[in-house]
């Protein structure tokens, strides 16, 4: 048992960023834990790509696209292959589905959506968010090997300036799957999901109707980044609840997170409280999103969000 | 057409999470605890079903006796039959529920076996995955919508910024996530036929697992803390609304610099 295999996924012939910041805390895992950082891959375009973060070898089942059973079946090969003492999975909708599923079968430990990995002792400790960031939770989890899914945003990326890796290309026992995928929708095509989203712009009820949800767009779209919802705005209908951030929507932790017209209750603060840097504009001066806001504008959101958004595009001309 | 729910009992999300003394659990005194929110979007699925066609609706729960509640709430909404299954679920980890889970629902008929896509609290978005991987059944997880035929299920799961509509043969695991439907609340009829019905109860023992293989294994928790308060920041004010359109392009731009 020695290195580190990291679930790299592709997407568009690139490896999705989650799995280049799971690559890139899988070589300081590897560094420490001994033994090479290694990749499986479905797709031979991820070779090139995980060498640049790190990784030695790239496991290569061409299984076509995601499938729980397949995957499972093609990881499982690549484990009993190179015996590491870790697996990581970026915290992706592929990676969350995947990751209990092998863990199931090794009868190993698995900790969810972690934000700090340390091996220690000989074991793997990680940190996690519990009750929806009100609380952190430091786990051992023991196992061959021990498996981790990161936490989007946690983990920087980090090239290592090594080159390609070296691919290994692994056969997959024929399984007779009991899922299959009959189709993939793109409803919004074009649009930022929050899960992943560096920057995201939220409203809440201040904004009065569902047509004013543009503000938000433009600005989000003005500064590139995905648009967020309180639940309140959900439920009246005016957005889909993909958008919606806190305890029954997403848990995001961006770079950038700007919230206008939202109050900030206990479950959207859990939510999103873990965001690096937080602009709140409220015409309230006590709403309680101001205690979790670095800077706080009490104010008006249809004449301040514009005017930014306006700023913001200045910016970016010049 | 038999569903299984599984319901993990909750601290509100409302509540305020205090630390245990020891440091590795929370304090639960004064705590009010909830069915799971995603677990109630899995019970309605699982009622609408058996609505439609006929069977039971078993809600199941591993946890201490106010476990009891959380299954008494759920057959007030329409579950048709309830096992509890007894023990301190704080010392389990995620592998360690799912095999007691997995464990029962094998003695409970079912075609579909329904959990929240997360426990809210855990947050982990393990066990339901974990049961199928333990029975050897398709899963779908993240479910936004669910149509059952003949031997099968159709199910659409979310995924970042597309949903994928996957067809799965029964016995299959749905997760479910927000969306999937809207929760009907438990009827004065319901409450009052909830009576009625007896919780069946076991332990980890009556169904044939150790102890030893649930509790404090794989994953052990070394500590819980709370983070540290964050202060609000700076106030500004925004009567001027270009000033501070200019004062919050400062900030992105010095402070979070990412334009
Ligand atoms: C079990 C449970 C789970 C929940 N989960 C979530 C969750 O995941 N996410 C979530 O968001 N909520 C969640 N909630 C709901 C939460 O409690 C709040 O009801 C909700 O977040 C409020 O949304 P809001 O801030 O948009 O609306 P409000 O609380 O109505 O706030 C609107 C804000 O807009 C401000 N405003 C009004 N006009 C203007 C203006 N012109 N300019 C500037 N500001 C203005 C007001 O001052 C006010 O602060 C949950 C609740 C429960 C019980
Ligand atoms: N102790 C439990 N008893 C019954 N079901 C549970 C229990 N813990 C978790 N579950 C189910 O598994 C789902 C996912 O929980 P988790 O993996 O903890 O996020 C929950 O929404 C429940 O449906």
């Amino acid at each position: 048992m020695a290195g580190v295999l990291v679930f790299a996924e592709v997407k568009d012939g690139k490896l999705k960023r989650a799995s280049r910041e799971a690559l890139s805390i899988g070589r300081k895992l590897a560094a420490a834990a001994g033994g090479d950082l290694a990749a499986f891959a479905t797709d031979r375009a991820a070779a090139a790509d995980a060498g640049l973060y790190g990784a030695k070898k790239v496991y290569v089942a061409a299984v076509g696209p995601y499938a729980t059973e397949t995957y499972a079946a093609a990881v499982q090969q690549a484990i009993s292959q190179m015996q590491p003492s870790i697996f990581l999975l970026g915290g992706t909708s592929n990676g969350r589905d995947l990751a209990p599923r092998i863990a199931a079968r090794l009868n190993v430990g698995v900790a969810s959506d972690v934000d700090r990995l340390e091996w220690i002792d000989g074991k793997l400790r990680a940190r996690r968010p519990v009750y929806s960031g009100k609380a952190f939770a430091t786990v051992d989890v023991g196992g061959n090997p021990a498996i981790a899914t990161t936490r989007p945003n946690a983990f920087p990326p980090e090239e290592s300036g090594d080159g390609a890796a070296e691919v290994v290309d692994i056969t997959v026992p024929q399984i007779q799957a009991k899922a299959k995928l009959l189709e993939t929708r793109t409803p919004e095509a074009g649009e930022l999901t929050i899960a992943e989203a560096d920057i995201i712009v939220s409203g809440g009820r201040g904004l009065k109707e569902a047509a004013n949800f543009s503000l938000i767009r433009d600005l989000a779209h003005a500064i590139g980044g995905a648009v967020g919802a309180s639940r309140a705005t959900v439920d009246a209908g005016w957005i889909d609840h993909q958008h919606q951030v806190g305890q029954t929507g997403r848990v995001v932790s961006p770079n950038l997170y700007i919230a206008a017209g939202v109050s900030g209750a206990i479950q959207h603060l859990a939510g999103m409280s873990s965001s690096k840097h937080i602009v709140a504009i409220n015409k309230d001066p006590e709403a309680p999103i101001f205690r979790v806001a670095d800077l706080g504008v009490v104010g008006d959101l249809f004449q301040i969000v514009p005017a930014l958004t306006e700023e913001v595009k200045n910016a970016k001309a010049h | 057409m038999n569903s299984v729910v599984c319901i993990a009992q909750v601290p509100d999300t409302e509540a305020r999470i205090k630390i245990a003394a020891g440091g590795r659990r929370i304090d639960e005194a004064g705590l009010k605890f909830i069915v799971s929110p995603y677990d109630e979007f899995a019970l309605e699925e699982a009622i609408r079903v058996k609505e439609a066609k006929g069977g039971d609706v078993t809600v199941i729960s591993f946890g201490p006796d106010r476990a009891q509640q959380a299954l008494r709430e759920c057959l007030a909404r329409g579950a048709t039959q309830a096992l509890h299954i007894k023990g301190e679920v704080a010392d389990a980890d995620s592998l360690g529920i799912a095999k007691v889970l997995a464990a029962a629902i094998k003695s409970t008929p079912h075609d579909l076996v329904f959990f929240g896509k997360q426990g809210v609290g855990t947050d982990n978005s393990l066990v339901g995955p974990m049961v199928a991987e333990l029975l050897g059944y398709p899963q779908v997880n993240v479910v936004t919508h669910l149509e059952v035929g003949d031997g099968k299920a159709t199910a659409h799961r979310e995924i970042e910024g597309a949903e994928e509509i996957i067809e799965a043969a029964l016995p299959a695991v749905i997760t479910a996530q927000k969306g999937l439907n809207e929760p009907r609340y438990a009827s004065l009829k319901g409450i009052m036929a909830a009576k009625k019905i007896t919780i069946e109860t076991k332990s980890v023992a009556d169904l044939g697992l150790q102890d030893s293989d649930i509790f404090n294994q794989r994953v052990t928790t070394v500590a819980i803390e709370l983070p540290p308060e964050k202060k609000g920041g700076r106030k500004i004010d925004g009567a001027d609304p270009a000033a501070a359109a200019k004062e919050i392009l400062k900030y992105i731009r010095e402070e979070a610099k990412v334009l």
